[in-house]
């Protein structure tokens, strides 16, 4: 008796090692099929146009998905706990301009206090969301479609009472310098971005919350169960999506320096793109940060290989669809086949 | 108190009452509103989001959601200028263009059904997917020339009346939809699949071909509401009711569709949808512009599912506390 209810146990163990060996390997598989794509538009484009290959074109390239790769990391962490946040484009929009217009209005201002105006904004507009979802209880889709057009219209009533465009020479070049300093011959931008993509991938690896975040994504009645507060969660990812978009938003004033209240819009559908073609499951509990990277700089390189081989820019839109409509796809795919091969595996066992 | 609760229990009730305050509160605001020719522009504004309203509600009721009907629109409205600039036949233009809208709704349904994907993420591919399709064939261009018994039908009323013709149309698709949900044995089959997907399945009802169904017609039906928009604004443009998604899913939760489905009935989303219109009507008389609008539409969509749901929460304390007070006069 002993005996075999050992035995079940070893290969229990032996089972459950497997899987989570299996769901390792697509990740990295997932990943490593993205580098190949990204391969793939480098060699077809590169032959058809050899300037697509210089290093200030790979350069230009990052600097143009920097952006968009901060508001993809608070994306992810919506993604991973199975919500979605549509606000993103309009909260961004909204901190950008408030931001430029903070220093249009006070250009002596701590270039310090413009970048926490910034982020405190987009922080409190993440918080309204995770409200609303997590002890509102309304589904994020809604919530956030909801404020995607609330928060876009404040900025119109922001803008109608200030200004209706801040412009590049109304404020101060400290500000726009934040888009332009290099460091180390690398600009800020593209540095800012690959550190916040690092903290943000290296807290959801080892912290109790990041594993906490995959569990409520994966599986929330039994996350619930072992007893991890998925409404805290929730609401931090909103709140953390609200924070990056802030981050963002202060980054786009700086770097395309005349801003109007339009700015930012439809930004959503990129970032959603990104975050898909990444590899972060849109029923939440698998992804990474660096999935999530990759996916917004194949977007990238693709939007920039249609500027240089001259292709309609208006195929842009449906090729960001497209790329959201596959990605799903293939996820789905995966997700099935790993099913099967669980299940064998454990009749085999 | 319990005559007020049980009345606030009828949706439909409340929001004929919403709707009465909503129409004082005009009158009171505007002396423009309560002018035949204001009643025209009311009704005029809100069909092409009332029309895509009634697929959207089977769709919702039965727990799915298609994001994708705007832009539906939108590739509908730029096919049928598109193809009256080459072919100058509108018939033709505009059969291909309701053509479009069911493949487009076929597609989506497809997806959904066959390969189980969720429809949020599937139609918000295609939320951006037709929209990009759209400006593929016509760019930055604007199709206007149409011929006037066209544009005619987009703003001109039936006689006698100061309803817009496209009011005509949207009344028999009421008439339809109302007979169908509520007094159908398939009306009955769409709330039992919102409830319980499984439960409907083994009772056999045909779940996938029944959704692929009303994706085919949410897809149709908003390539009807593109002719109309075409024609009301005599102007194919690929950037044409973007956004309208908002007030479509807007009107239909604020008519009383429960999101996760199974609940809502067609009346209380008719009544939402003339609520959304002379809001907007009333906001448009008091010079306030169509983006600032939107901030009280989208306030509107999310306070429709958040109200009742904090209702709820209240009522539950509520009847904790009772049985709390009840239990320790008892001891």
């Amino acid at each position: 008796m002993t005996t075999t209810s050992k035995e079940v146990a070893r290969v229990k163990q032996r089972g459950l090692s497997g899987q989570a060996r299996l769901l390792g390997l697509v990740s990295r598989v997932r990943e490593l099929g993205l580098l190949i794509v990204l391969l793939l538009i480098i060699v077809i484009v590169g032959i058809q146009a050899p300037r697509f290959l210089s290093i200030n074109n790979f350069e230009q390239i990052l600097l143009s998905v920097a952006i968009l790769a901060i508001v993809a990391v608070g994306e992810t962490l919506v993604v991973l706990a199975r919500n979605v946040d549509l606000s993103v484009g309009s909260t961004v929009g909204f901190t950008a301009f408030v931001t430029a217009y903070f220093f249009k209005e006070l250009p002596h201002a701590n270039l310090l206090l413009g970048i926490l105006l910034g982020c405190g904004l987009g922080l409190a507009l993440g918080m309204v969301n995770g409200l609303i979802v997590s002890f509102g209880r309304v589904p994020s889709i809604v919530a956030t479609l909801g404020t995607l057009y609330a928060y876009r219209g404040l900025v119109f009533i922001f803008a109608a009472n200030t200004t209706s465009q801040v412009n590049a020479s109304d404020v101060p070049t400290d500000y726009l310098a934040l888009a332009t300093t290099q460091i180390f011959g690398i600009p800020a931008l593209i540095l800012i971005a690959a550190v916040v993509a690092i903290i943000v991938g290296y807290f959801l690896r080892t912290s109790q919350s990041g594993r906490q975040l995959y569990a409520v994504g994966s599986n929330p009645e039994a996350a619930k169960m072992i007893g991890i507060r998925a409404d805290r969660l929730i609401f931090a990812a909103f709140s953390a999506s609200g924070l990056l978009c802030g981050l963002a938003g202060v980054l786009w004033g700086a770097r395309f320096a005349t801003v109007d209240a339009t700015n930012a819009t439809g930004l959503e559908l990129q970032v959603i793109a990104a975050v898909v073609v990444g590899g972060v499951n849109i029923f939440g509990g698998s992804g990474t940060i660096l999935g999530a990277m990759l996916g917004a700089i194949v977007l990238g390189t693709l939007e920039n290989a249609l500027n240089i081989l001259n292709i309609s820019q208006f195929w842009l839109q449906a090729i960001y669809g497209a790329a959201i409509i596959g990605a799903v796809m293939l996820d789905a795919f995966i997700t099935r086949w790993l099913q099967r091969a669980i299940r064998t595996g454990r009749k085999r066992a | 108190m319990k005559k007020l609760a049980s009345l606030l229990k009828t949706w439909e009730a409340l929001l004929v009452v919403l709707l009465l305050v909503s129409i004082l509160l005009g009158s009171l605001l505007s002396p423009y509103f309560l002018s035949g020719f204001n009643f025209y522009a009311i009704t005029s504004n809100i069909m092409e989001i009332a029309i895509m309203a009634l697929p959207m509600t089977l769709i919702i009721i039965v727990g799915e959601i298609d994001l994708s009907v705007a832009s539906v629109l939108g590739l509908a409205s730029v096919v049928l200028g598109f193809l009256w600039q080459r072919s100058n036949s509108m018939p033709l233009a505009i059969i291909v263009a309701l053509l479009v809208g069911l493949v487009a709704g076929y597609f989506n349904g497809v997806l959904v059904t066959r390969l189980a994907l969720p429809s949020l993420v599937i139609t918000i591919g295609t939320l951006a997917l037709f929209r990009g399709l759209a400006y593929v064939v016509l760019g930055d261009q604007a199709v206007s020339n149409f011929p006037t018994a066209f544009t005619n039908f987009g703003f001109s009323t039936i006689p006698g009346t100061e309803l817009p013709w496209s009011g005509l149309i949207f009344a028999a698709l009421v008439l339809i939809f109302a007979v169908v949900l509520h007094f159908s044995r398939l009306g009955r089959q769409l709330y039992a699949m919102g409830n319980n997907k499984e439960a409907a399945r083994f009772a056999g009802i045909n779940v996938a071909r029944i959704k692929l169904a009303l994706f085919i017609l949410s897809g149709l039906l908003a390539a009807l509401a593109g002719v109309i928009f075409t024609a009301r604004f005599s102007s194919a443009r690929p950037d044409n009711a973007v956004g309208f998604e908002l007030e479509v899913v807007t009107v239909v939760l604020l008519g009383g569709v429960d999101i996760f489905g199974g609940r809502g009935t067609l009346p209380g989303v008719v009544l939402a949808t003339f609520i959304v219109a002379i809001l907007q009507n009333i906001l448009g008389l008091k010079n306030i512009s169509g983006d600032i609008q939107s901030l009280a539409i989208g306030l509107l969509l999310i306070v429709s599912v958040l109200g009742p749901n904090l209702a709820r929460r209240i009522q539950v304390v509520v009847a904790r506390r009772r049985l709390a007070v009840g239990s320790s006069k008892q001891v």
